[in-house]
């Protein structure tokens, strides 16, 4: 089992025109059902790694090298989960949309598993009905959809991109809630890429710190927490753990929202 | 002078645009010691004729020169794009900032007043006024001074709008400045990149109304050298002497691009500080 | 619990946001259009009193006699009180459509509007069509292939329209396509019945679209960049959605609102064009009917003109702005 990881980085390095290393030389290994913490502070490419897995990064920045092996289904979910989905499509059609093209069954059945993942999901029925559109949704209910998409893959692995960061702080204890209970459910490995120490502590059983697109530290969440050895993750420690919800203060999204409105 | 230097070399747009504008005022200025022949003096002995050494792009049914003429209508036809500008750019500045800065009532009249011009076609408008103003380049400038304002208090009354959001606006009015002041010394300056950019633009766009009121005859009169009076005294001809309506075309489309590359430039410039 | 009478709380929000917004939204928009029609309206009544000096000495010249001078104030109502003017300015185009009779020919305005609006109209809906369909499809290679030479020509599009006068366009238009390859007429329409006036119509048409499909594929590309790099595009390519899929039923109608404003934005534009094109190409729609108008100071029939060109407008922007909030679910959920 440990020889065969179901994700496996080697050596991935990502490069824009102006930046050739936003992400150099990152490599970790994904086993079946484990879950694994990548983790640094905003525009430290832990983000753009995960996106690079499924071969969605942005226009113009492109793998110049390193391998990316995927033995399965991956899927994904987002930090923003309001824009994540289509704002001219009911909800529930979405969610058929992707299971007929995913799991290759008819528009009819697609519906009718669509219906079941939101009840699995803990959705209200009101969401069943083709007249119920993402901008009607809270943030919480959004996120929710935005993991219904990603089950509908049947994933093997889920990458979980900031899933609580836009959410309130209530919401956010439900949401990690729900995908720590799927994925008992399930089965499903998880990376989890988040800020956010707190969150992943709790969650995973490996960490990966990154900083300016280098992974400085890895190891069991434990240890690492305990006896950090370079100074940057003695510094995440120290800024999050005493007082976890001044993370949530100074929460750089919410202020570029703020000024986007 | 140093400094719009460096902004010129770091922006090839902008040098590229000025460039062009340059060359063709400069034409424009010394049409007289460029070309030795009249723009306006018919000579009935060289109808016609194709281009040639001593006619560089032949003559017009006058056996005027033709290149003359578009040199001496770059300098009516200029003239009146920047003229003509004046007196819009300010009305229509002054009215956006007042509709964004005030908004409630002002701002609902302006825009009631702006939604009107709209919905009249700009052509049918333009020609109904230059019309019912007197042919000519005094209808001209009348129409656009009727006109013309729109695109500026358009573009500024949404710019000054989201700034009266914005929190210097607000501490300037609690610090008891009267609105007057916060309107031309704070909101003005802010504004006016904007409405300099829509300006290049918008010259373009005028210059083209002039020649389409030339070439429906009732913007510039003949015998005065005019691009869009020449292209109309072509069409008849257009099968055998395509040239008398392509090139005056060909001026005013050159005038154009010059006028887009330097807006643009201008854009990148203010985007970049 | 908690979760249940939250959701039902949401509802009863919900289901009166929805239902109570729309009217208001539709009220507002038809209330604004009804506002600037009754503005349109007056500016229309004041057109002939905008000219310097007497209109009548206008018509008819500086040696007309004293009789006929009385005559044309009494045909054009001006031997009226100016409120009485306005009243029965009113009264005939809210009862009979009309801005009053022509003074040169033997027929109302409406009538003789009417007569050419055909023209027209089949024109601008030709432009519209061929300046749509041409500007998606452009914009769709410009966005998909971003950088591409398509793309590079695209953005540089509008900085070389941008100085053309579209009669200007129609003349080389004619020069390449009917006079050097003979595909179309010089002029006019030539032959009768539906298919040889679209046959004739074509290249006035393509003229038309041709000024509007630089701003329409720009703002297109800018809207499509922007939806291809939005977040839910990322999350159905994440899903696992075909592309073709995503770019149809998803890029594509989010980029198809803003486009369809800008259309109904640029209508007037368009119109006035329109207007133009008709005189480079000889056509007789309402263009060669207002220049020839206005060399009669035919008075009358130019009020119309410009009463009916502004009314359609106006109807067109109102009508574009229904369909858009029709097909935004968004529009219901705001006021």
């Amino acid at each position: 089992m440990a020889n065969h990881p179901l994700l496996h980085l080697e050596n991935v390095t990502l490069a824009s025109r102006f930046n050739p290393s936003l992400v150099s030389d990152v490599s970790f290994q994904v086993h079946a059902g484990e879950s694994i913490g990548l983790i640094g502070e905003s525009g430290s490419g832990k983000s753009l790694t995960l996106r690079s897995i499924l071969g969605l990064l942005p226009s113009g920045i492109e793998q110049t090298d390193g391998r990316i092996q995927l033995n399965g289904r991956g899927a994904m979910i987002f930090q923003d989960p309001i824009r994540a989905l289509d704002p001219l499509y009911p909800v529930v059609k979405q969610l058929a949309e992707v299971v007929h093209y995913r799991q290759q069954v008819s528009r009819k059945a697609s519906h009718v598993i669509a219906l079941e993942l939101l009840e699995l999901l803990g959705l209200p029925d009101s969401l069943r009905q083709k007249d119920r559109y993402p901008h009607q949704l809270s943030g919480g209910q959004c996120q929710r959809i935005v993991i219904a998409l990603a089950l509908a893959c049947k994933p093997d692995v889920l990458l979980c991109d900031e899933p609580t960061t836009a959410l309130d702080v209530t919401v956010q204890r439900q949401i990690l809630e729900l995908i720590v209970r799927l994925q008992k459910e399930l089965g499903y490995a998880m990376v989890f890429v988040t800020h956010n120490l707190a969150v992943t502590s709790s969650l995973c059983s490996r960490l990966y710190v990154m900083k300016e697109g280098r992974l400085v530290e890895e190891g069991e969440t434990l240890p690492l927490l305990q006896n950090p050895q370079h100074p940057y993750t003695r510094m995440l420690i120290d800024s999050v753990l005493p007082l976890p919800e001044l993370s949530e203060l100074s929460e750089p999204n919410e202020l570029k929202r703020g000024a986007d409105a | 002078m140093r400094r719009i230097w460096t902004a010129m070399r770091n922006t090839p747009s902008l040098l590229a645009g000025t460039l062009m504008l340059v060359l063709m005022v400069g034409v424009a200025l010394l049409a007289p010691l460029i070309s030795s022949f009249s723009p306006t003096e018919p000579n009935m002995g060289a109808i016609l004729l194709p281009p040639s050494s001593e006619h560089w792009l032949g003559t017009d049914q006058l056996g005027r020169d033709l290149f003359t003429r578009l040199i001496y209508a770059a300098r009516t036809d200029l003239k009146i794009m920047v003229l003509a500008q004046i007196i819009p750019f300010c009305t229509g500045i002054l009215l956006g900032m007042m509709a964004g800065y005030y908004g409630k009532w002002v701002n609902t009249l302006i825009t009631l007043l702006t939604d009107t011009f709209i919905a009249f076609p700009f052509y049918l408008i333009v020609i109904i006024v230059a019309f019912v103003s007197g042919a000519g380049e005094k209808g001209i400038y009348i129409t656009f001074m009727l006109v013309g304002w729109i695109v500026y208090a358009r573009v500024v009354k949404g710019l000054s709008a989201s700034y009266r959001s914005q929190e210097w606006i607000a501490s300037a009015q609690t610090l008891g400045l009267p609105n007057r002041t916060i309107l031309l010394r704070h909101l003005l300056p802010n504004v006016l990149p904007q409405a300099v950019i829509v300006l290049m633009t918008d010259m373009a766009v005028l210059l083209v109304a002039i020649v389409t009121l030339g070439y429906l005859g009732i913007g510039i009169a003949p015998p005065t050298p005019d691009w869009g009076t020449m292209i109309s005294e072509g069409q008849p001809f257009l099968a055998t002497k395509w040239w008398l309506s392509a090139t005056p075309g060909l001026a005013v489309v050159y005038t154009g691009i010059a006028l887009s590359l330097v807006g643009d430039g201008l854009a990148d410039v203010w985007r970049r500080k | 619990m908690t979760l249940t009478s939250n959701s039902v709380f949401h509802k009863i929000i919900r289901s009166t946001a929805t239902i109570a917004s729309p009217r208001r939204w539709l009220v507002r928009a038809l209330l604004r259009a009804a506002s600037v029609i009754v503005c349109v309206v007056t500016a229309v009544f004041f057109l002939i009193r905008l000219v310097p000096g007497d209109p009548v000495k206008m018509i008819l010249g500086e040696y007309a006699t004293a009789a006929a001078i009385e005559k044309m104030q009494h045909k054009l109502g001006l031997d009226l009180t100016p409120w009485e003017q306005f009243l029965r300015f009113l009264n005939n185009l809210l009862v009979h459509g009309d801005t009053g009779s022509s003074i040169v020919y033997e027929a109302s305005s409406r009538q003789l509007i009417f007569d050419r609006i055909p023209v027209t109209l089949l024109l601008i809906a030709m432009a519209c069509i061929l300046s749509i369909v041409i500007s998606m499809v452009l914009a769709i290679l410009a966005a998909t292939h971003k950088n591409g030479i398509l793309d590079h020509l695209i953005r540089i599009l509008p900085a070389v329209t941008l100085g053309m006068p579209v009669f200007w366009v129609g003349l080389l238009l004619i020069l390449i396509f009917s006079v050097h390859l003979g595909w179309f007429p010089v002029g006019g329409v030539t032959g009768k019945g539906f298919e040889k006036t679209l046959y004739s119509l074509t290249l006035p048409a393509i003229t038309v679209a041709f000024s509007q499909i630089p701003s329409l594929v720009r703002s297109l590309r800018a809207q499509m960049l922007e939806v291809l790099e939005s977040d839910f595009v990322v999350t159905l390519k994440a899903a696992g959605i075909p592309r073709r899929v995503v770019l149809v039923k998803h890029v594509l109608r989010n980029s198809a609102l803003p486009a369809l404003m800008l259309l109904g934005v640029n209508m007037a534009y368009m119109m006035g064009g329109t207007l133009v094109v008709e005189k480079a190409f000889g056509l007789r729609g309402i263009g060669s009917l207002l220049f020839q108008s206005i060399s009669n100071r035919d008075f009358p029939v130019i009020q119309g003109i410009a009463f009916y060109s502004a009314l359609f407008v106006v109807i067109v922007g109102l009508l574009v702005e229904i369909i858009a909030g029709v097909l935004d679910p968004r529009t219901k959920g705001e006021s």
